[in-house]
Parts: C-alpha cells; structure tokens; sequence
C-alpha cells in the first residue's frame, strides 16, 4: 500500500497526542505544574495538527465534513464522529489545567476513555479491511492503542523531567507501554510473513481449477491509480533495514535512556529533561519508521491482478 | 446512506462474462472510456494524456493471464499452457465492502437493482472504498478529485430514447465476439442466469465474502494442440517393386 505522508504524520501525531492526553487525563501529572499546561498544549497541537494532515490527501476536502455522517457502518466515520466528541472532555480538562491550575476529575476520565476509543477507530479503518491480508487482525488496534500509550507515557516522563512531577513512576510506565507495543509491533509483523494469503492469482481469475496463474499482460503499458496506490514496493527492498531502525529509535533507545534516568534516580531538571527529550524525538522517528512500514509492507489482493 | 439494502434487492443487474470467447481486443475498454467520459458525472481524465507517462481513470480493463497446468511448464509433457483475456470491471457485490466503508455516504447500493454507484457531489476523494474492494474496480479520478467505477452505465440501460438494442452498457453493446452479456441475475429465468447455470459461472474471490453479482464463464475444455490435428501419415513401402523395393529393403538393413 501506497505510505501517503499525511497519512504517516496523520496516525503518528494523533496516537501520540491521545496517548499524552490518556496520561494527563488520568492526572499522572501535576496540574499546577507550568510544563503540564504545555503538555496540555503540546497534545492538543498533536491531535489538531494530525487530524488537519489526515485531510491533506482528500480529493475535496472541502467537503470532508460529510465523513461525519456515516458513523452507523463506517470506521473512518466513526473516528471523525470520535474524535470531535472527544474534544469536548480534552478541552475541559486542558482548561481546568491550563487557566485554574487544577485536575478536573471526571472530564479527564472520559477523555481518556474516549481517546482511546478515538484510536481504536483510526485502527479499525485498516483492521476492518479484508482485502489486505497483513492488517484484518485483531493485532493492527492493539499495535495501534499500545503505540498510543507507549507514545504517550514517553513524552508525559518527558513532561516530568521537566518540573511536573512524578518522575518516578512515569518513565516505568513508560518503559512498560514500550515493551508491550513492540512485543505485539513483532507478534503483528511476523503474523504479516507466514500468514497465507487469502486470495490468489487462481482465486482473483477464478481460472485456479485449470492451472496456474500468472500475469501475462497487464492492462496498459504504464502504472495506473491501482497499482500507485496499492502496489507500493519501494520500501520492501529495504524493510529489513527500516525495521530495525524502526525498532531501534522507536524502542530500544527510550527504553534505555528512561531506563537510565531512572537507574541514576534522576530529578527533575535541565539536564534530565534533554535525555528524556532525546528519548521522545527519537520514539517519535521510530514509530514514524513502524508506520512507514505498515503501509508499505502491506499487500493488497488487487495486486493479483497486476503480477505482483 | 452507505449502509447495504437490508434485504436482497429484487433485481440483481450485472454481467456475464465469457472467458472463453474474449478475445483481448479491448474494444469494451474503449468504448466504456468513450461513453463514460462524456456521460454521468464527472469526464475520466487522463494525466500527461500525450506524454510518455500517460495515466488515467477506467472503468473496465482488460489483463491477460497465462494459465499453466500442472506439470505443463514443458511443451508437451501435459496440457497446453493457454492465454485467458480477463476483462474486469465493478461486479455489483451484494455485501459491496466498498460501500460500507464509505464515511460520507457517497457510496451506495441501489435497493431496486443493485447497482453500486458513487454520488459524486458528496464524495470526498479519500479513496478509502478504493482500498476496501479487493477487485480494483475503483479508481480516483484525479483532476476532478472524486471516485470513479462502473455504473452497469445506468444512463443507458434505462434510457428510453434509445432504442431497445442500445439499452445495455456500452461494453456489452460493443463487444465484436458478443463475450460480454447483460441481464438481471435475480431471475432465473433470465438469458445471463441460463447461460451461468449450464456454464458454470463462477464468482471472483468468493473467499472475500463480497457475494459479486457479475459471473465468469470459465473457459471450456480444450483438446491438447496435438489432438487436434491427424499425425501425418507413416510412409507405406507395401506396394514397392522392383528397384525400388530392394532399396527399401536395403536401408532398412543399415
């Protein structure tokens, strides 16, 4: 599958900013804290400007408000639907945090619940699909929810790192959500290698019962929206490469780093912060890696069609 | 509304198509281009249309397959291999996953016939239903932004200023080796319905679950190339005399 940018940004910005939003919701941070309200700011500058970005590949986005209205048989209805619903409760509770200084209780709670929920239908688009093999798992939402989480717990240690408050147990938390993540990231993606196709040249020709079947020509000399689209290969040359990269920068170095925060019982301060900041940019750069991959990794069952 | 009708829609319009009889001229590609591009919705532009890497949005397309048996990969050794034209266009699903996906309601699926079509003036390009139809009957039509698909050219077969003759889609109507045929599949009794049940017409990736409409005549069985054809005849010396024995009889000894 085509890895359109917007998309990539769409999903990676978004998880990130509904993860933070879950941790500050459940109040892990001090409200009263200056960097908690830029953490208010900084997650809802993340949803915003990620759900701007997914409209940025529309054909006509000026009409893109019509997505909310199909909510009773479409996910991507129900993740628009979701995620201005879930707005109500996020600025409740940033206005709370941000202007009087205190936890509003129950709109955090709901906002958090709802922001799950809101990445869970952003996965539930993908995962609903039949016609791509490696995405129509139950894995694709957990990968989806536990990347969110993970996100987020690592940019709420940053957050604490720099003066709001429970660096202590927040880098665990951290460190918990990133293991999980990345050990169902693996389970989903050695899923994607072994899984037998559904449909095959045979089954899409109908033509199996006489023998084999292979492309002998395609339908026009040039690539068309089709195989643009859903027959994206250039990354599979190097998906070796960017999954360990993707594991690397997404996994391997905040785990370390928070981990040696922690080992060295780090405080709140300039110098703590930059090594948790280090670890957040470089989390954020791998999942955009690990997005990358979910796309262009992807087959779609067109592409039996078009010989490949 | 993009949920699916809620009940089997009493008319089921689509195609048959006889793979056994397509002959790969494409004439059904063009002329769908041609009747399409100036009729419902949108025209279906084509990107650097007069350059090298010319592109554009179809409807109908037609690839071509090899087929191998098995054990036929040697000339010879086990049935011939053969070419299949496949001509492929929207095939009207009953549970059409392209619909249900949709999230603005552009997309839909006529309760009276079936036929699947895409509301232009709400669709907003997002290409979604494009990825959900395992088939690639969809495609984006870039210049106008919207998505584009077969529509069983509905302002044809409904329009009663043409004549009786001309009220089928554009492909069928134009297809030289009459592969293509249109008619309605709910009714038993119908041509399409008769010619599927006494070929074995089949659907495409039934393990999708999308129930097409449109059928496939698979192609018939073919004799073997060399079955088809006497050997020529052995060379009979019976009758010789003569010199003419005796040399016959000589090299056969060497």
């Amino acid at each position: 599958m085509h890895p359109a940018p917007s998309i990539i940004a769409f999903t990676t910005l978004s998880g990130l900013g509904y993860g933070l939003a879950v941790m500050l919701g459940l109040g892990l941070l001090d409200p009263a804290a200056i960097a908690t309200k830029i953490a208010w700011v900084a997650a809802l500058a993340a949803i915003g400007g990620g759900l701007l970005s997914s409209t940025l590949h529309l054909g006509n986005p000026q009409r893109a408000w019509r997505a909310f209205s199909q909510w009773r048989s479409s996910w991507l209805s129900r993740e628009g639907v979701m995620a201005v619903v879930t707005f109500i409760p996020l600025l409740m509770t940033a206005w709370a945090c941000v202007i009087e200084g205190r936890q509003a209780v129950v709109p955090g709670l709901i906002g958090t619940v709802l922001s799950l929920c809101t990445v869970f239908c952003t996965a539930m688009i993908y995962a609903s699909l039949e016609s791509v093999d490696a995405w129509h798992t139950r894995l694709t939402p957990a990968c989806y929810l536990l990347f969110s989480l993970a996100g987020g717990a690592v940019a709420a240690s940053f957050f604490a790192f720099c003066g709001s408050g429970n660096a202590k147990w927040l880098p665990v938390v951290a460190i918990v959500a990133l293991v999980a993540a990345w050990i169902v990231k693996r389970g989903w993606r050695q899923r994607m290698r072994v899984v037998a196709p559904l449909s095959t040249p045979e089954t899409a020709t109908g033509l199996g019962s006489i023998g084999s079947v292979r492309l002998f020509e395609r339908p026009h000399m040039t690539e068309n929206y089709l195989t643009r689209e859903m027959g994206f290969r250039v990354a599979r040359k190097h998906a070796a490469k960017l999954w360990i990269i993707a594991t690397v920068l997404g996994g391997v170095v905040p785990f370390v780093l928070l981990a040696l925060l922690l080992a060295a019982g780090a405080q709140a301060g300039p110098g703590a912060a930059l090594v948790a900041g280090l670890a957040l940019a470089s989390h954020v750069v791998g999942v955009l890696a690990e997005r990358w991959l979910f796309f262009a990794e992807a087959r779609h069952a067109v592409m039996n069609y078009y010989g490949g | 509304m993009t949920s699916l009708p809620s009940s089997p829609t009493p008319k089921k319009l689509g195609l048959v198509i006889d793979l056994d009889v397509c002959v790969g001229c494409h004439a059904c590609v063009v002329n769908c281009k041609e009747w399409n591009t100036g009729g419902y919705g949108s025209a279906l532009s084509d990107q650097d249309p007069y350059g090298a890497d010319v592109s554009g949005a179809w409807l109908n397309r037609v690839h071509s397959f090899e087929v191998v048996p098995e054990g036929g990969e040697i000339v010879g050794e086990a049935g011939d291999a053969r070419i299949v034209h496949f001509p492929k266009s929207c095939l009207h699903c009953e549970d059409a996953p392209c619909v249900t996906v949709c999230p603005t309601g552009a997309s839909y699926k006529r309760a009276d016939d079936g036929i699947v079509l895409v509301d232009e003036d709400m669709c907003i390009g997002c290409g979604l239903c494009a990825w959900a139809c395992p088939y690639g009957a969809r495609e984006m039509d870039l210049a106008a932004g919207v998505m584009k698909k077969c529509t069983l050219c509905i302002d044809r077969i409904y329009n009663e200023t043409f004549e009786e003759a001309d009220r089928q889609p554009a492909c069928v109507r134009t297809c030289p080796a009459n592969a293509r045929h249109f008619g309605d599949l709910a009714d038993p009794a119908s041509a399409v319905s008769i010619m599927v049940a006494e070929r074995g017409g089949i659907d495409l990736m039934p393990e999708q679950g999308t129930r097409p409409v449109n059928k496939y005549l698979p192609p018939r069985a073919r004799k073997p190339l060399a079955a088809s054809t006497d050997a020529p005849p052995r060379e009979d010396t019976s009758g010789a005399t003569g010199l003419f024995a005796w040399l016959d009889k000589m090299l056969d000894r060497i």
